[in-house]
């Protein structure tokens, strides 16, 4: 099986472009000109160059020791923590930022969760000079505060947004409907994995990188490109999309992907699109989505605004319905336990989207000998106050 | 039989008063009196909106009354219960305006069955692709003698506009600007020259502007150059007053084709 888009923008029956014509010409000139600009040599000379001096790339293949010994096997982290702005989004925001710039466009656009993307997004609008607009639900603008004054240290201009969850949902929502106000001057800097074609391919392409750096640096440090598994969270699913990129069509590589379940799988308050959505269109994309038996979207719940989106992207529907991935799903409680666990063992704090990946590890039957590549999306710093508060609460304060 | 709505413009070249209103809104039994209410004040078509919790292509005030109307617990099903007995009393074209994903959800076959038993004329799926259209749902609508509209926007190229054209057999949808619902027409210059090119290309399909008709002068100033005009959220803020629903609808729809002011 191929797990490629095809030239439709489908993964197996998932994907496409259902948009309203409003947003038609502008992603059909995205759709047009995507490859051709990527694989320009210079293009790609002046996007190597910012990944290697302004992002900080690569970023290390740390072998975490301490987490090794925990659970009896070699445990390797690829640390995206460590890319500028804290968080692997940058990858796709400078990719997005040149395309951008080459397709004419004066004015940004970018939806936020956890506020990384829009950090990211933020950050290269300031190098490139350009106007950025980042929405960002209400609820998201609450508990992540210090990304949010990030933003507009950066220049960038925040809106809240209150309609719906108040979560990254509706302020995708509200992007696309900048979007389709402002169709000439105006790129929307998807942040992950998600919307209409040609965006999950244009942003697993940017990911990629993760994954293409992590081939090279395990067969230098193990002798081998291919890890036993490769584990990474799913919300859109940006940062798994691009740790198993170029594993793809390499069946001895078992995929993991971690989605939040929030309080729990069954409990109304969830993220785990894998086991609860089902085929169906969200934000532009034929996907798994969690919705009722009319068709209208569930609010989805997680602990971590990153991974609180009620839908996956196509090729993550793709990768789940085919088997070729694995997913779990993992509570609040798991992922904050798996913070905890990952500070104090390795000197590390996690975002909690990561968090819930290291959490997986519990649930994985690892053998000494297996080799699990485990993508660090990103730092916990922002996520400090969530933090603070469940510890206080554990310690009965 | 003819379509409805082939059938009015046939009839009548303009101008001709679309309005939109969402099913289950305000009450979730309101949708059978506005309709007759519609009928009786002399509007042309009716598109009801089918509520949907994520109307990516609608303003505010639309999305608005979506919620209301899911609160109140409006749905597709409701709606066709609703729409049972319609045809006994109201003649005007009815079309049904929603999103893909609650019509996937219904079966996307099952619902146009459902639609034309019930007598519904058209469909508007914003975010139905063209080119899925024609693989995979215009042997369904044709099936069920149910026509499909499209929209145009001032950005949409010639060619597709004369794709569009082609695949039409009832009216084009003709989005006065970039924007969502619920703004008003400005009459730029660069609006009226959008409006005058359209005119210019002698389309088959008669057009019908929408998005940012709010009031008669916009009304007057869409039908100088189609063949009439939508008015959604102007039309929402209307059924939305507290008392008044039936009188209310009258002298919206008074004022808007005739002209007066007759509110007291």
């Amino acid at each position: 099986m191929d797990f490629s888009v095809d030239e439709r923008g489908y993964y197996g029956k998932f994907g496409g472009a259902y948009i309203p014509e409003m947003l038609y010409p502008n992603v059909e000139e995205l759709r047009q000109k995507y490859l051709d600009i990527i694989y320009e040599p210079s293009f790609q000379e002046e996007l190597d160059e910012l990944l290697r001096d302004y992002v900080g790339r690569p970023t290390p293949l740390y072998y975490a020791k301490r987490l090794s010994e925990k659970f009896n096997t070699k445990i390797y982290l690829k640390r995206e923590d460590l890319a500028h702005t804290g968080a692997h989004k940058i990858n796709n925001t400078v990719g997005q930022i040149l395309l951008a710039k080459r397709l004419g466009k004066t004015r940004i656009i970018a939806e936020t969760g956890a506020g990384q993307h829009g950090v990211a997004t933020a950050t290269v609008c300031a190098l490139a000079g350009l106007e950025c607009i980042v929405y960002m639900g209400q609820i998201d603008t609450e508990r992540q505060k210090p990304n949010v004054a990030r933003m507009k240290l950066l220049g960038a201009k925040v809106i809240p947004v209150t309609s719906g969850s108040q979560t990254l949902k509706d302020a995708t929502n509200e992007a696309i409907r900048d979007w389709i106000s402002n169709p000439e001057d105006t790129h929307y800097i998807i942040g992950s994995v998600v919307g209409p074609h040609p965006y999950p391919d244009m942003v697993a392409r940017f990911q990629a990188v993760i994954s293409a750096e992590v081939r090279q640096q395990l067969l230098y440090k193990e002798g081998t490109e291919f890890p036993t598994y490769v584990v990474a969270c799913v919300g859109g699913g940006s940062n798994a999309a691009g740790a198993f990129y170029h594993y793809l069509n390499e069946p001895a590589v078992n995929l993991v992907a971690v989605e939040a379940a929030g309080h729990g799988v069954n409990s109304g308050l969830s993220a785990a699109t894998s086991v609860l959505g089902s085929l169906g269109i969200i934000h532009g994309s034929k996907t798994l989505l969690m919705q009722t038996e009319d068709g209208q979207i569930v609010e989805p719940h997680s602990i971590s605004a990153g991974l609180d989106y009620p839908g996956i992207g196509p090729m993550h529907a793709h990768l789940y319905d085919s088997g070729r991935a694995k997913f779990y799903a993992i509570t609040d409680e798991e992922a904050m336990q798996g913070v905890v666990l990952c500070s104090r063992m390795e000197g590390i704090i996690p975002a909690i989207e990561s968090a819930h990946a290291i959490a997986a590890l519990h649930y994985m039957q690892l053998k000494p000998d297996d080799i699990v590549v485990l993508n660090l999306s990103g730092r916990g710093d922002k996520d400090l106050q969530t933090i603070i508060n469940y510890l206080d609460e554990q310690d009965g304060k | 039989m003819e379509n409805k709505i082939a059938q009015l413009f046939k009839n009548q070249s303009g101008p001709n008063l679309n309005v939109y209103f969402t099913a289950g809104f305000p009450e979730l039994e309101s949708t059978t009196t506005i309709l007759q209410t519609l009928q009786e004040a002399g509007a042309d078509l009716v598109e009801i909106g089918m509520p949907y919790s994520d109307p990516l292509a609608d303003g505010p005030t639309i999305q608005q009354s979506n919620a209301v109307a899911l609160r109140n617990g409006m749905s597709i099903k409701k709606l066709f219960a609703q729409l049972n007995n319609v045809r006994d009393t109201v003649t005007l074209p009815i079309i049904l305006m929603g999103y893909l994903n609650p019509v996937l959800q219904y079966g996307f076959e099952n619902f146009c069955r459902e639609a034309a038993r019930v007598g519904v004329d058209g469909l508007i799926i914003p975010d139905m692709p063209l080119i899925e259209y024609e693989e995979e749902y215009q042997a369904i609508f044709e099936r069920y003698n149910l026509s499909a509209i499209f929209l145009i926007t001032p950005q949409t190229s010639e060619d597709r506009i004369r794709k569009i054209d082609a695949l039409t057999n009832s009216f084009i949808y003709m989005v006065s600007t970039a924007s969502t619902t619920g703004n008003t027409v400005a009459g730029t210059d660069n609006q009226l020259a959008y409006f005058e090119r359209i005119k210019q290309m002698n389309l088959k399909n008669p057009k019908l502007i929408g998005f940012g008709i709010s009031d008669k002068k916009s009304f007057d100033l869409a039908c100088r150059y189609a063949e009439g005009a939508i008015i959604g959220s102007a039309f929402i803020k209307v059924i939305q007053q507290p008392t008044g629903l039936q009188e209310n609808i009258r002298d919206f729809i008074y004022l808007i084709k005739s002209g007066e002011e007759i509110f007291s």
